[in-house]
């Protein structure tokens, strides 16, 4: 099913984002009802804006999707320690770029959205740790954040209420595993960014300087915006059930307009987005594999069909490019949603390449401290190297599988099964590809001709 | 240490903006590097006294983070995304075409120290494929085709660098991107 119609754009976090002549100071923030939203939730409870977040049902933009409000029910509130915010702004998953956006052309709405939420849980300390080559975006959210503060919005008695916060930044330096939320405390404590053990390092409960801490996504703080703006049962309008709101896609690879697409939970499929939004593949090609949501998240191979129940009993049977554009229904074919940043590879892709491609980076990006992914990432990042430069065996495709189910579930943080995802979801449904091309080695073929070379 | 007043003042306020000093660790590493290129042993001592913390503690963040270097760098630092978005879109030759442009290989420095080429992972800009990070300047859309155009820029850059050593400007309002 080919859509040629593009679908609606639902642009609620990227209303501002490329519009001609918005700019990137509070000014003209304010003049689009900027921290208007802020001011309005500075006079209600906390505990009722919290409420509100639980009844959006807003699931958090940073991978793992798991509800906003949820998770801040879980804050230690008994403790009496102090309560930390903390904005994930690491946008380390490759394929991702939705955050950039927001941090580069819209710094005003990321900061109004993290007030609110750490008002919202009583924090008195916001941080916002971005990843160390948005060195430009650093400088934006620093001016943004004086500008704020000098109209009151940051720091003491915002609003002129009696609450006061201020935003610290702390850039990274180049470790995606700092993305990973223990893993970003840890180096906001000023050390290497080892994940912690959960539990008991529930950042809930244990979090930065051992106190209560809330880590949420760039994209994540502006719906909280929206769904204060909004209520929470309005804001549960939007979307479907279960995955409310918006998504924004950031489509990348091989289709003749890749970019960012902001749609309406389930409200079309990825051929609308694909064909539609992103205009198709390049001329004289055909898709091959999409990976949905960020390198992490399984690929799909287009013409595997994928069939079900859904969660009414409907039965389905979907190609990819019928698959509804949701959490839910990403889940039902065996991937995620992720952080919508698809990555798509036509005709011209050398699969075994690919896969060596994401096996170095996960291979660099493993912080070392467990025996699976340390040694099996960088076991897998080998025996795809050697694959592609011509020296590999038949045995080895079932291999790289096995090395791949040893390490999923065995290890500290999810960089485990970051490593095993793409191995365990490529290797079944390329076999024959790896297969075909371990025997072509022999004549000396290095990487298909047609596309370029991947390593 | 020689460190202008300036970045010695940022340090300061740095430190003041965490409720625990060591949270400073890698803002300040970040300050000391853009000034004097990379991070010595001497510096990463004169950090650890500053934050009250052990040298090791100072050293183990340095070498964790590929961000932060011991040895110091061409005058110009080109990297070059390698992953899997921008490696569709051609980026592997896009760095062969600098790496022979610029005459030095990946990984290395420039016999004429003017230039270091390296790969890195996404840099979270994959949309626009392959991209290439010239100090703190993002470069979109460098297809193997483009390269030679960014190469003459670089080679600019470096010049430039050489002449005006003693008087850098400082960075402008930030554009959006790059
Ligand atoms: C290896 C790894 C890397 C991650 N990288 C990021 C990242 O770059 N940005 C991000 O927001 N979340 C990232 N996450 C998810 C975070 O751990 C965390 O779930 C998220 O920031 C929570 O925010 P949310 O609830 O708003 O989604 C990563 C997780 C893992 C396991
Ligand atoms: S799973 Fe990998 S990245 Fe995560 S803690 Fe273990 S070694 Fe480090
Ligand atoms: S893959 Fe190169 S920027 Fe993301």
């Amino acid at each position: 099913m080919i859509q040629k119609k593009p679908p609606e754009e639902f642009r609620l976090i990227y209303k501002n984002v490329d519009v001609d002549g918005y700019t990137i100071d509070i000014d003209c923030y304010r003049k689009h009802d900027g921290y208007k939203i802020l001011e309005k939730a500075i006079k209600e409870k906390p505990e009722d804006l919290r409420q509100e977040v639980l009844n959006s049902g807003v699931r958090g933009r940073g991978g793992a999707g798991f509800p906003t409000g949820m998770k801040w029910k879980f804050v230690d509130r008994k403790s009496g320690k102090p309560i930390y915010v903390v904005c994930n702004a690491d946008e380390s998953e490759p394929g991702t770029y939705k955050d950039r956006q927001i941090i580069y052309k819209d710094p005003h709405q990321l900061i109004e959205g993290i007030m609110i939420s750490a008002f919202a849980n009583n924090a008195a300390q916001a941080f916002i740790y971005i990843r160390g080559e948005f060195i430009n975006g650093a400088r934006i959210l620093e001016r943004a954040i004086d500008e704020a503060r000098k109209a009151g919005f940051v720091g003491k008695n915002i609003c002129g209420s009696e609450y006061s916060c201020e935003i610290a930044i702390c850039r990274g330096a180049g470790a995606y595993i700092c993305g990973e939320e223990t893993g970003l405390i840890e180096s906001l404590e000023g050390k290497r960014g080892y994940p912690r053990i959960k539990p008991p390092y529930f950042p809930a409960v244990l979090g930065l300087y051992q106190c209560p801490t809330i880590v949420n996504n760039v994209e994540t703080f502006c719906h909280v915006k929206h769904v204060i703006d909004r209520g929470g049962e309005e804001y549960a309008k939007i979307g479907i059930k279960g995955d409310s709101g918006t998504h924004i896609w950031g489509v990348s690879g091989h289709v003749q307009r890749p970019g960012y697409y902001e749609l309406e939970a389930g409200s079309c499929t990825f051929g609308d987005l694909l064909y539609g939004l992103c205009g198709g593949p390049l001329p004289g090609r055909k898709f091959k594999a999409l990976i949905p949501g960020g390198s992490s998240t399984k690929i799909l191979r287009f013409g595997e069909r994928f069939e079900g129940k859904l969660p009414d009993g409907t039965p389905f049977d979907w190609a990819v490019e019928d698959i509804p554009l949701d959490a839910n229904s990403i889940g039902l074919c065996g991937t995620f949603l992720g952080t919508g940043g698809s990555i798509v590879m036509d005709d011209s892709t050398d699969m075994l390449e690919a896969l060596a491609n994401l096996n170095a980076f996960y291979g660099h990006e493993s912080c070392g401290q467990c025996t699976p992914c340390r040694e099996g990432s960088l076991w897998l990042q080998k025996m795809t190297g050697r694959m592609c430069s011509g020296s590999a065996r038949e045995e080895d495709v079932p291999l790289l599988k096995d090395i791949a189910d040893q390490v999923a579930g065995r290890t500290i943080c999810a960089h485990g099964e970051a490593v095993a995802w793409p191995v365990q979801s490529a290797v079944p449904k390329f076999k024959d590809e790896y297969l075909e091309k371990i025997k072509n080695q022999a004549s000396g073929q290095r990487f298909n001709p047609a596309g370029y070379p991947l390593i | 240490m020689n460190l202008s007043a300036e970045t010695l003042e940022k340090i300061d306020a740095t430190i003041a903006q965490f409720p625990q000093k060591r949270s400073a660790t890698l803002p300040i590493l970040h300050l000391i590097q853009e000034e004097l290129g990379h991070l010595s042993l001497e510096t990463q001592e004169w950090v650890a006294e500053k934050l009250g913390v052990q040298p090791i503690q100072i050293r183990e963040v340095v070498t964790f983070y590929p961000m932060y270097r011991e040895e110091p760098i061409g005058k110009v630092h080109v990297k070059v995304c390698r992953t899997l978005s921008c490696a569709l879109s051609g980026a592997y030759k896009t760095c062969e075409k600098l790496e022979e442009k610029l005459n030095c290989k990946r990984g290395k420095t420039s016999a004429d120290g003017n230039y270091t080429i390296e790969f890195v992972e996404c840099i979270a800009c994959c949309g626009s494929a392959p991209v290439v990070q010239v100090d703190d300047k993002l470069y979109e859309n460098v297809k193997p085709e483009g390269a030679e155009e960014l190469a003459e820029e670089i080679k600019k850059m470096a010049a430039a660098e050489a002449t005006n050593a003693a008087e850098t400007p400082q960075p402008q309002t930030p554009a959006y991107f790059g």
